[in-house]
């Protein structure tokens, strides 16, 4: 497999959410408009690159059977700085996000990428992979919370659509909304893209 | 490819307590420069929240350098407003833990008399769509009546506060916290 391919398919092919279904968790919570979605896709794929990278450099210094703590102290570690800096620099996405920016930690793409591909493979590869990859959940969570704004809320990206008092469907904006677009969506990417792909 | 090291006790140990040190290092370091950023970014929102809900009286003090708490009110911080000595206004920044996903802060101003004047929106966890709908021009009709004299509780409750369309356990705190700010002004007095 080459790089090219090894950053494609985080994309669409093997996409962590509507294809691996991986990290369903804070899709569902914070998918509730585009902007939380992609504020949060970004933060995961920075920390998703940077864990790949370092991981992919020290995982012939880490001895196996510690292997899986010391993948999540370099993840943890990442995750914070990326909390800290949120709080200090974006205020408002950070308290929109909330809770769910700590929780990248047990985000299980995130410790998936690092055992399945950063502590087999190269530092480029893994960098690829983590781009790939997190790029994929950052378009997902996007593509599922502009969904979810446009019907629930009437707006993209907090920018009204359809003039001041639309009526809208509440019920995407909700949590079973989450589940309900979810599944469109998968449904709609089975039929029309895993096929082809 | 150099060989894995051998998962034995000291590898272990020494790979791990390596691990922990540099992360360690690396998040007091970044803790340290961001440390001064986020408590600017908090300051700052506290300040544009108490000039909201000053609007339209004047003072010529620092309300923010003159806060003061009431006993009996956790969390409830007041920030009085005054012009040449005067009180001319106060800031109460107020809870409810009543909201339908957690707590409802918001900072409520009011005249020398108790009368509302402005209220701002601080933060929340409400429902997005519904309960958000607290931080719109929803929030207006608080503004000129008197708690100790109005009924703000919302209609349901018997009051005079129009709640939002199905958000109504959000509405309800944030009548809740606005009259906890009131009683806190009243309680502590006009310092």
């Amino acid at each position: 497999m080459n790089n090219l391919q090894v950053f494609t398919r985080g994309l669409v092919k093997e996409n962590p959410i509507f294809v691996l279904l991986l990290g369903m968790c804070p899709t569902l919570a914070v998918s509730s408009s585009a902007f939380n979605g992609l504020g949060m896709g970004l933060a995961a794929t920075f920390v998703l690159v940077c864990s790949n990278v370092v991981i992919a450099l020290l995982k012939n210094l880490i001895p196996d059977k510690v292997r899986i703590p010391a993948f999540i102290v370099v993840i943890a570690s990442f995750v914070t700085i990326v909390d800290l800096s949120m709080q200090a620099f974006t205020p408002a996405l950070s308290e929109s996000l909330g809770v769910f920016i700590p929780l990248i930690v047990v985000n299980c793409i995130i410790l998936a990428r690092a055992e399945a591909f950063a502590s087999k493979n190269g530092v480029l590869g893994s960098l690829l992979d983590g781009l790939g990859m997190g790029l994929g959940f950052a378009i997902a969570l996007t593509i599922l919370g502009g969904i979810r704004e446009i019907l629930g809320d009437g707006k993209f990206f907090g920018f009204p659509l359809f003039g001041e008092n639309p009526t809208t469907i509440l019920l995407f904006i909700l949590p079973p909304g989450a589940f309900i677009a979810l599944g469109l969506v998968i449904a709609f990417v089975n039929k029309f893209v895993k096929k082809t792909a | 490819m150099a060989k894995k090291l051998e998962s034995n006790f000291v590898n272990m140990f020494v790979v791990l307590l390596v691990i922990g040190l540099v992360a360690a290092l690396a998040l007091g370091f970044t803790y340290s420069k961001t440390r001064p950023e986020i408590e600017a970014a908090a300051q700052k929102k506290q300040e544009k929240n108490i000039t909201a809900v000053l609007e339209g009286i004047t003072y010529d003090n620092k309300p923010l350098a003159e806060k003061y708490t009431v006993d009996g009110f956790d969390g409830l911080e007041l920030y009085p407003a005054r012009q040449g000595g005067e009180l001319a206004g106060v800031a109460v920044k107020t809870v409810s833990p009543s909201g339908y996903s957690g707590n409802v802060w918001l900072m409520v101003g009011f005249k020398p008399d108790g009368t509302i004047n402005r209220t701002s929106v601080v933060e929340h966890k409400e429902t997005p769509g519904l309960g958000t709908k607290m931080d719109t021009p929803w929030k207006d009709q608080y503004n000129g009546k008197n708690p100790g004299t109005n009924n703000i509780k919302v209609r349901k409750d018997g009051g005079e506060i129009d709640a939002i369309t199905a958000a109504t356990i959000s509405s309800r705190a944030f009548s809740d916290a606005v009259q906890k700010a009131y009683d806190a002004f009243k309680k502590g007095g006009e310092k």
